[in-house]
């Protein structure tokens, strides 16, 4: 009976594996290290106030809750506001909806919870897709903003940090396909460096690995905590478990 | 009418209140029949936890939603915004929001298990049938409860969802349409509708589904539960009355689920504390963006615990409709050739066959699909008169049944797995072999259920001491 059902698990597994693996560009790892160095969390949220928050809103975010990655509401203030906001407010643009669908073709997502939404059922997490969609813009001058880019291809969204990564293009081959010898596909060779950033490579990508973080932790800001209070929760229960074991065994042992 | 009873002279404060009680309220009398002296089989095993798991749940649900209703707004306007302040803004918000969300799963997870109990053990068969109507009752109300409040968060898959389970009552013959809009209350899924849903989700629904918990419980404790070996311990008791395979409730069975419940909890809070979205299962990746009537998913998928019927909706194509009523067919002649039925029966049962049949063909295989779906929940109220075994318990029926069992269990998973994917051919194929052994399980139970060799059932239970 076990073997059966443990055979027929198995095979549902195999069901499970084989069609995983769809197509697209495969995602690089966020490095998920960057979640509790608060200097990153920081510069993310610099980055984010500065190259995000004009045309993304993050209605469900307040200025104030940055005080969770070590700053004080003066510093919040001083370097993350303009001048007519208050810090208990949430980030909220005044970009007009009307104008951004005749600019962009869309609107501008709101930037809240986008880090738990961009997940995906065994293909990687939110913070992997952001990470990876952030280093793989290339120049398109087929495309309206004159940007596309690999993980998201045909997005509106020009390539709002070019001027710290500079301007690339992406080398494409045309492949036969394996499938279908009557189709071609255009595989992926490499970027091109037309013109330079502010940043070298490895700068822009811990740059792009801030910015990830902050939006990470901007999707659900308890989730620190959430796994601080976990863990004694879970150490609690443990010993609860090891009491209520005992309890029963002792009620039980009589029992004839 | 019990007569009034005096405390005695020498009772203590304590006593004396609990009598004064008693000759107004039954509460030793209650207390004695569900707890103190309710009698309970020695021999429960694993699976019988899972009982008073449900009851856990429930509770978390219950408590956690009374205050989650305190900061949401059942508004198409504000819902989704209102989540998102319980997560950041409202102290201690985002546990109580993990725990309602992960609780809804949990609730399936563990009302599944008890239900398979149920099965393994024959715990539906006389005289324990109003028992599991009750019960199958419950998951019916469980299932409205979870469907609609789903609605809730008004995210994109909330939305989704919500459209198209609701417009498949469209394809109901005649009142469809009319049906569907009264459900929706709008002609889209609208602010209307997320009011509605808001107010069975809260009132409604849980008012039906706690007078069930107690007609569940009150039902068991009058037949006495059943065991793993599916002896009756009643029929052996000792010179008090007490039977001797039993064991009070209270203390036993209270200290061992107390020990379920921990180690419960355990898995739950793992869940809750590391992983709230389950893997997008729990809660799903699209529901994090806010519904937009414009702008549909490329994939509608139901939470996992819909979709082995979701499954089974899906399968329901041409094709299905066209199987089905070959498979009725066929039933129709073997009944005829060897049921045993009069000259008048015969004719009865192939007119009755050749309607099916035209009304097969006759609606939208859409119609069928909702059928097949719902048919799948209700079939579960008739399991105690489709099981015809000799025995209750799956220990003392022929080996071979434990593998139908298995197969069963295993197209119930692998239906559940295909109805989370996108369609695909091969899927879809699987599935209706899925919906067909599903229904064979039950359908054909009458027959299967009594072949076979028995073993003989024990006089007393089975019970090691710890």
């Amino acid at each position: 009976m076990k073997k059966l059902l443990l055979s027929l698990l198995l095979s549902i597994g195999c069901i499970a594996g084989a069609s995983a693996n769809e197509g697209g560009y495969p995602l690089d790892k966020f490095p998920t290290e960057k979640m509790n160095d608060m200097a990153s969390l920081q510069h993310g949220a610099k980055l984010f106030v500065n190259y995000c928050l004009n045309c993304h809103s993050a209605n469900y975010m307040r200025y104030n809750r940055m005080k969770d990655l070590g700053l004080t509401d003066d510093e919040i203030k001083k370097n993350m506001l303009f001048a007519t906001e208050k810090v208990g407010e949430t980030m909220k643009i005044s970009l007009d909806p009307k104008q951004a669908k005749e600019w962009f073709g869309t609107q501008p997502p709101d930037l809240s919870v986008v880090a738990r939404s961009r997940a995906a059922s065994g293909g990687g997490t939110g913070a992997d897709y952001l990470y990876t969609l952030w280093r793989t813009f290339y120049r398109d001058e087929t495309k309206p903003s004159g940007w596309n880019n690999l993980v998201f291809p045909d997005i509106a969204m020009p390539h709002a940090m070019w001027e710290l990564q500079g301007q690339r293009t992406a080398k494409f081959v045309d492949e036969k396909d394996h499938h279908d010898p009557k189709k071609t596909v255009r595989r992926f060779e490499g970027f091109e460096q037309v013109t330079p950033g502010k940043l070298d490579e490895h700068g822009y990508d811990e740059a792009v690995g801030d910015l990830v973080a902050f939006l990470q932790y901007m999707a659900e800001p308890a989730q620190g905590k959430r796994v601080q209070i976990g863990v004694w929760v879970l150490l609690f229960l443990g010993l609860l478990t090891v009491f209520t074991w005992r309890l029963n065994a002792a009620y039980w042992k009589d029992v004839k | 009418m019990a007569a009034y009873k005096e405390a005695p002279a020498d009772a203590t404060a304590a006593q004396k209140l609990l009598n004064w009680v008693d000759n107004r309220f039954p509460l030793t009398k209650l207390y004695n029949e569900h707890m103190g002296e309710y009698y309970a089989p020695k021999n429960f095993n694993f699976w019988y936890v899972f009982g008073s798991l449900a009851m856990l749940v429930l509770v978390i649900q219950i408590v956690t939603g009374i205050f989650l209703v305190m900061h949401y707004k059942p508004d198409a306007g504000l819902a989704f915004a209102s989540v998102e302040y319980i997560m950041r803004d409202v102290p201690g918000g985002w546990i109580i929001r993990y725990m309602h969300s992960t609780g809804a799963s949990a609730f399936f997870i563990v009302v599944y298990l008890h239900m398979f109990r149920g099965l393994l053990y024959g715990s539906y068969r006389k005289p324990r049938e109003l028992v599991w109507i009750f019960g199958c009752g419950i998951f019916l109300c469980l299932m409205a409860e979870a469907f609609m409040g789903y609605l809730l968060p008004w995210g994109q898959m909330s939305y989704w969802g919500a459209q198209v389970i609701v417009n498949l009552f469209s394809a109901v013959p005649f009142i469809g349409p009319d049906l569907s809009l009264l459900i929706r209350g709008d002609y889209v899924v609208g602010d209307a509708t997320l009011n509605r849903f808001f107010s069975f989700h809260v009132i409604a629904v849980p008012l039906v589904l706690l007078g069930l918990v107690a007609a569940h419980i009150i039902a068991l404790h009058e037949v006495g539960s059943n065991n793993p070996d599916g002896v009756e311990i009643k029929e052996k008791k000792d010179a008090k009355g007490i039977p001797l395979d039993g064991i009070p409730f209270h203390p036993y069975y209270t200290v061992h689920d107390i020990y379920a419940v921990s180690v419960f909890l355990m898995i739950f809070t793992a869940v809750l504390f590391f992983a709230p979205e389950g893997g997008g299962y729990f809660l799903e990746y699209n529901n994090f963006i806010e519904a937009n009537p414009l702008k549909t998913p490329p994939h509608i998928a139901p939470v996992w615990y819909f979709t082995p019927f979701y499954s089974m909706l899906r399968a329901t194509t041409d094709l299905m409709v066209n199987v089905l009523c070959v498979i009725l067919a066929i039933a129709g002649v073997l009944g005829i050739v060897k049921g045993g039925f009069s000259g008048l029966g015969k004719i009865v049962l192939a007119i009755a066959v050749i309607v099916a049949v035209a009304l097969l063909k006759y609606f939208d295989a859409k119609f069928w699909g909702v059928v097949v779906m719902g048919g799948a929940v209700i079939i579960l109220f008739f399991l105690p008169w489709l099981d015809r075994s000799l025995v209750k318990s799956i220990r003392y029926r022929p080996s071979w049944h434990k593998y139908v069992y298995g197969v069963f269990v295993f197209f119930f998973l692998v239906l559940g797995y295909l109805g989370a994917q996108p369609p695909s051919d091969v899927g879809n194929y699987v599935s209706q072999i899925g919906t067909l052994v599903y229904f064979g399980f039950f359908l054909l139970m009458p027959w299967w259920s009594r072949m076979g060799t028995f073993r003989a059932v024990p006089e007393r239970v089975n019970y090691a001491a710890h």
